[in-house]
């Protein structure tokens, strides 16, 4: 897209060195952070997984691309992002074929087959997630748990060991499945808020700290990479949700609603997911909609649905429907008045009524 | 009528699953081993063919305003005939495709070459249009069949070579049980039209350049 240098336009002639690349290389400067406690949480097995996941994202994109003649988009790293944030939505003892598999679907059946970057209606990496999840449950579930990452970089070829050895429930997994009052004793006595926070817990790669995810979308705000509405929108309603509908015991706890709020890939799926230019609406009003939907979403997913996390699926559902957001919030044409738009409508409707009156008779 | 042409029709261009996009639901709930889809295939083809011969005899004296009554008819006499021979003498296969056996009554393909193309044609043309069309979605089902058996299962002719089970290819640990799931069957039909899309229209493409 920036590659397109000979422009002819009117006035103002502001040009910005903003393109594509630039975009997506600083998605990836604010992904450092939460990659780091990634490492420091579940060891170089996690750095390795990213580095392959990105390498075979690059490799079907080229391939594809030159399989179809098409222009090859390599260098603009998007393939990249979707590769990153398919290791960082994945358990770290994911086998590194499952996330080649992953990376096949993402890239070419979701990314390219329609149409590629900007035109794919959902988002790569949590489409290749969604496949994965039900093509391969019982690896895709498997939680390896904090604090015993095995830091020798040749541990990640023992397998079967070191999955065994050292997994365990998520937050989110243990509230699914115990009864909610005693899930919050057990999950208090297991991980501490702080941990919550700062990444100490069981989980994904990339979604176990909710302050490093912070510090990258605070960045893409700052860097106007991002617009702050959908994550805004989207952690609020999630917040004042759980906040509302407690489930420990009692309404309006705090403790649980931060605990909701921590636990999980809703800062994930939140700064870097939900915010897909790709996938998202248009329109400011748009924006609020879809992630206020999606943290609708969320918070049946989790209380009544089949998932201990809704993450993924409310982003994709409400990706879904961005179409259909997109139209509902269209703004009016410039130089539009209220008054004109109402005789427009109601010519419409006279004009379909004489239609309907014209074929009765 | 000349018959290559049929038989394109039927196989390739005017291929009932991949090109007309008819019998939907049997394409993709069945599609999982290949014995499913061979004998959906043959039984579609058996139906089809003497349906398409029986309304094609009767189409100057079946009446223009009940015509879809009298196919239906005609139809489900056949679907009830094959219903029970299957369950006679095939009963793992009819146990195993259940309710879509009975449901070829409704199937568009039927219908759909019995008002489109025996009501209007003679006895022999239909009957030969009836073989190529159920070899066409026969071969579509077969197609699927083996792709999401193979993806999803592992394995190649389920149901039908080494006593039922089929002959593992990949370890069962590996194979993606998503494709054997209602969503293999949207993302396999998708890829197969995609690629059938794609061939057919290569070389017209090459050709107009040339000119």
């Amino acid at each position: 897209m920036d590659e397109l240098k000979l422009s002819v336009a009117s006035s103002p002639h502001a040009s910005h060195p903003v393109g594509t690349q630039s975009l997506m290389r600083d998605v990836l400067i604010a992904l450092i952070p939460a990659m780091a406690m990634g490492i420091y949480v579940f060891g170089f097995r996690a750095l390795i997984q990213t580095i392959v996941s990105v390498i075979f994202c690059e490799i079907f994109e080229w391939g594809y691309c030159k399989l179809m003649h098409k222009p090859i988009p390599c260098k603009d790293l998007s393939a990249a992002i979707t590769g990153v944030l398919l290791v960082f939505v994945c358990p770290v003892t994911l086998p590194y074929w499952t996330i080649i598999i992953g990376d096949f679907f993402a890239i070419v059946i979701v990314k390219q087959l329609f149409g590629g970057l900007g035109t794919n209606f959902l988002n790569p990496a949590l489409a290749g997630r969604a496949f994965l999840m039900l093509s391969y449950p019982v690896p895709m579930t498997t939680w390896a748990l904090p604090g015993q990452a095995n830091w020798a970089p040749l541990g990640m070829s023992v397998g079967q060991d070191y999955i065994d050895a050292f997994t365990g429930a998520t937050p989110l997994s243990i509230d699914y499945m115990k009864n909610a009052e005693d899930a919050l004793n057990l999950t208090a006595s297991q991980f501490s808020l702080g941990d919550m926070f700062i990444g100490n817990i069981g989980g994904t790669v990339g979604e176990v700290s909710a302050i490093a995810l912070l510090i990258g979308g605070i960045y893409l705000i700052c860097r106007g990479v991002i617009r702050p509405r959908i994550p805004v929108a989207y952690i609020a309603t999630v917040a004042v949700l759980t906040l509302i509908f407690s489930r420990s015991g009692g309404h309006f706890d705090f403790v649980w609603m931060l605990r909701e709020i921590f636990a999980g890939g809703l800062f994930l799926g939140a700064f870097f997911m939900a915010t897909d230019y790709v996938t998202s609406p248009n329109t400011p009003k748009g924006e609020i909609i879809f992630g206020i939907g999606a943290g609708l979403l969320v918070v049946f997913i989790r209380y009544f649905g089949g998932y201990p996390e809704g993450v993924c699926y409310s982003i994709l559902v409400m990706n879904i429907l961005v179409w259909l957001i997109d139209k509902a919030t269209m703004p009016a044409r410039f130089g539009v008045t209220k008054e004109m738009r109402q005789a427009e409508k109601e010519a419409a409707k006279a004009a379909k009524k004489a239609a309907k009156e014209g074929s009765e008779a | 009528m000349n018959v290559k042409k049929q038989f394109w029709d039927g196989l390739i261009t005017q291929n009932p699953v991949l090109v007309q996009l008819l019998g939907m639901c049997p394409t993709l709930a069945i599609t999982t081993s290949l014995f499913n889809g061979l004998g959906m295939g043959l039984s579609v083809l058996i139906i089809l063919t003497c349906a398409n011969v029986v309304i094609s005899a009767l189409r100057k004296i079946i009446p223009n305003k009940v015509r879809i009554a009298c196919y239906i008819v005609v139809i489900a006499s056949f679907v009830t005939m094959v219903d029970l021979l299957l369950k006679a003498f095939v009963p793992a296969l009819s146990k195993s495709l259940g309710l879509f056996i009975p449901l070829i009554v409704v199937n568009c393909i039927i219908l759909g070459r019995a008002e489109g193309f025996a009501s209007k044609n003679g006895i022999g043309a239909s009957a030969l249009d009836g073989i190529f069309q159920g070899f066409g979605n026969m071969v579509a089902l077969t197609i699927m069949c083996v792709i999401r058996e193979f993806l999803g299962a592992g394995t190649f002719g389920g149901g039908l070579l080494n006593g039922g089970k089929g002959i593992q290819i990949l370890p069962p640990d590996t194979v993606a049980l998503g494709m054997i799931l209602p969503v293999g069957g949207f993302l396999t039909l998708g890829v197969v039209i995609a690629a059938v899309q794609y061939f057919m229209n290569k070389p017209k493409k090459t050709k107009e350049v040339a000119k």
